[in-house]
C-alpha cells in the first residue's frame, strides 16, 4: 500500500493519530492509551497485515519519552512508524509482547534503559543490567562517575 | 544480568532442576549465561541473561561524531564488521544526500562478500565442533585465513576492519586485491565440495540436526528472526533482495530458501550463500571500475534534523540502524537493531522439550555471536 493510502486508512480509523511530516516513510503519531488497539489492528487488519516489528525503541526527548515501533507486513512489503509520547516522570504504555513475540526482549531492554513500564508484560525484569542496578543509563540526564558509559 | 547462583540447584516439590550454562562455557560461543529449567534430560525452559559484555555502544555514540561512530560498530558483530560499517555509512549518506562514487560501491559489496564468506566459514566449523566434530573447525580456519589476510593487506587489519567509511571507503584497494581473491575463489570452489563430503552427508551430523529445533514460519516472523535463521522457515527477508543497497539489484543471485524449519535447514541455507557470495564476487571482481573510491565530503559532517533508518543484510540476518539527528554534530540518538538480539528471543521456543544436548546443536545453528546481542 503506497504512503498516501496507508495514511488514509489509518486515518479514517483511528482519528486521534497524526500523521507526521518527513521521514523516509510513514510516520503516525498516537496516543499512548490507544497504542494496543492499534497495534492489533494492524496487525490484523486486511490489507494491512503489519506481522514484523522490526525495531522498537524509546528517545529520550527530556520533556518527554517517545517510544519509536517499526512495522512491516511480509505480505504487502510496506513500513510503518509508530510514534507515542510518554510522560518522563512515569512513563507506562501497554506491552505489545504478545502481539509480536520479539517486542519482549525489546520492551524489556527498554524497560531498563529508559524506565519505561510497560503494563501487563509477561516477564517485566531486567534483561542487560544487572539486578540491583539503579537509574536509567540511556537517560540524557543520567550520570555515573564509576560506570562511566558517556566520553 | 548477574546473579550468584549455584550451578545445579532442584527445584523443591517437583523432578525439574535449574541449571547454568555460561557465562564462561565453551559452547555459547562467548559470555552468554543460560538459566535452564530440565526434567531428566528434557528442557523445560531456557532463560537468557544478558550483559556480561554490554559497552553501551548506542550511549557512547550519542557523544561521537558521525565519521567517529563507526568505528564503534565494528565491535558489535565482529564478524560482520565489514556489513555493520556499511550499514552505518549508508544511514548517514541517507541524511547527507551525497553520492557514492562507482568505484567505491562495487570495492563495499566486494568487501561485504568477503565477509560473508569468512563468518559462514567460521560458522561451519564452530557448528561441527559443537556437535562434536573437530577437523571442520580447522579447514574452515585454513579457508577463512586467506580472506582475512586478503582484509589485512586492504584495511590494515583483520577483525575490525573500519574500512568502510561515509562517502565510501577509506583507502584504495592493494594492487594484489584482484589477484588474490580470483585466487581465494578458485581455492573455495573445491574445498566447499569437501565441506559437503566432510559433514553435510555424515549420517551422525543429520542425525542429529534433522527435525531438531522446529521454529515455524510464523514465529519466525512473530520472533523477529531474520537471515538464514529465518530464511530456513521459508521467510523471504534477504534484504539485498527486498531493499537493494549499492549495486544488489544488478546482480544476479538467488535468495536461499528452505522449508524445512529445522537445523539442518539452517545449515543448508548458509552453506549455500557461501556459493552465492562466491557467484556475486565473480560477477564484480573482473569489473572493478576506474575512479574515486571516496566522494567529496565536509571535514566535519551535519546530518539535517529528523530520522534517518536503514537496514543492510550481514551474515547474520537484518541489521537496522536508525539515527534521529538534531542538526548537530554528533547523533542525538542511535539504535542499532541486532538481528542476534531478536534471534535469540526464539531461543525458548525452539528447544522446549528437546534434549540438553540439542540445545547446543540448536544454539550453533542461531549462529550467535554475544557482543552483537548485547552491543
Amino acid at each position: 500500500m503506497e504512503r498516501e493510502e496507508l495514511k488514509n486508512k489509518i486515518i479514517e480509523k483511528w482519528p486521534e493519530a497524526v500523521a507526521l511530516e518527513g521521514g523516509e516513510w510513514l510516520n503516525v503519531q498516537v496516543p499512548a492509551e490507544a497504542w494496543r488497539d492499534l497495534a492489533l489492528w494492524l496487525r490484523d487488519e486486511d490489507g494491512l497485515n503489519f506481522d514484523y516489528l522490526f525495531c522498537l525503541t524509546c528517545v529520550d526527548w527530556v520533556k518527554h519519552l517517545t517510544m519509536v515501533y517499526h512495522l512491516t507486513s511480509t505480505h504487502h512489503r510496506h513500513n510503518l512508524v509508530i510514534k507515542a509520547n510518554l510522560d518522563r516522570t512515569s512513563p507506562v504504555i501497554e506491552t505489545v509482547a504478545d502481539v509480536w513475540r520479539t517486542a519482549d526482549f525489546h520492551e524489556r531492554e527498554v524497560y531498563e534503559m529508559y524506565g519505561v513500564h510497560f503494563t501487563n508484560h509477561p516477564d517485566l525484569r531486567k534483561l542487560i543490567l544487572p539486578d540491583d542496578w539503579e537509574g536509567y543509563p540511556m537517560r540524557k540526564d543520567f550520570e555515573d562517575p564509576i560506570n562511566m558509559i558517556k566520553l | 544480568m548477574y546473579q550468584e547462583t549455584e550451578i545445579i540447584k532442584a527445584i523443591p516439590g517437583t523432578d525439574e532442576m535449574v541449571l547454568n550454562v555460561g557465562p564462561q562455557h565453551p559452547a555459547t560461543h562467548g559470555v552468554l549465561h543460560l538459566l535452564i529449567t530440565i526434567n531428566g534430560e528434557t528442557i523445560q525452559k531456557v532463560e537468557p541473561h544478558l550483559g556480561f559484555i554490554h559497552r553501551s555502544i548506542e550511549k557512547m555514540c550519542e557523544s561521537l561524531s558521525y565519521r567517529q561512530f563507526i568505528y564503534s560498530t565494528s565491535r558489535m558483530d565482529y564478524l560482520s564488521s565489514h556489513i555493520n560499517n556499511h550499514g552505518c555509512a549508508l544511514c548517514v549518506e541517507k541524511g547527507l544526500e551525497v553520492e557514492i562514487p562507482h568505484r567505491a560501491q562495487y570495492i563495499r559489496v566486494l568487501m561485504d562478500e568477503l565477509t560473508r564468506i569468512a563468518s559462514h566459514c567460521l560458522w561451519w566449523g564452530a557448528t561441527a565442533m559443537d556437535v562434536g566434530a573437530l577437523t571442520p573447525f580447522f579447514l574452515a580456519f585454513r579457508d577463512r585465513e586467506m580472506i582475512t589476510e586478503i582484509m589485512e593487506e586492504t584495511c590494515g587489519a583483520r577483525l575490525t576492519m573500519n574500512y568502510i567509511v561515509p562517502g565510501g571507503v577509506m583507502f584504495d584497494l592493494h594492487p594484489d586485491f584482484q589477484r588474490k581473491v580470483k585466487a581465494f575463489i578458485t581455492h573455495f570452489k573445491t574445498k566447499i565440495n569437501e565441506y559437503d563430503e566432510l559433514v553435510t552427508g555424515n549420517i551422525i551430523f543429520q542425525n542429529r540436526m534433522k527435525g531438531i529445533g522446529i521454529l515455524s514460519k510464523m514465529d519466525a516472523i512473530s520472533y523477529g528472526c531474520t537471515g538464514p535463521t529465518a530464511r530456513a522457515s521459508g521467510v523471504s527477508c534477504d534484504i539485498r533482495k527486498l531493499y537493494p543497497y549499492e549495486l544488489y539489484d544488478k546482480l544476479q543471485f538467488d535468495e536461499i530458501l528452505h522449508e524445512d524449519c529445522d537445523s539442518f535447514a539452517r545449515y543448508l541455507v548458509r552453506l549455500q550463500e557461501l556459493r552465492q557470495s562466491m557467484h556475486i564476487i565473480e560477477q564484480l571482481i573482473d569489473n572493478i571500475p576506474e575512479g574515486d573510491f571516496q566522494a567529496k565530503t565536509k571535514a566535519v559532517l551535519k546530518l539535517p534534523k529528523g530520522d534517518y533508518y536503514s537496514r543492510v543484510e550481514t551474515a547474520r540476518g537484518e541489521l537496522g540502524v536508525y539515527i534521529v539527528s538534531e542538526g548537530g554534530t554528533t547523533p542525538y540518538r542511535i539504535k542499532f537493531r541486532s538481528p542476534g538480539f531478536s534471534n535469540l528471543s526464539a531461543l525458548d521456543h525452539m528447544t522446549r522439550g528437546h534434549k540438553i544436548g540439542d540445545l547446543v546443536a540448536i544454539m550453533g545453528t542461531l549462529d550467535l555471536v554475544i557482543p552483537d546481542i548485547d552491543r
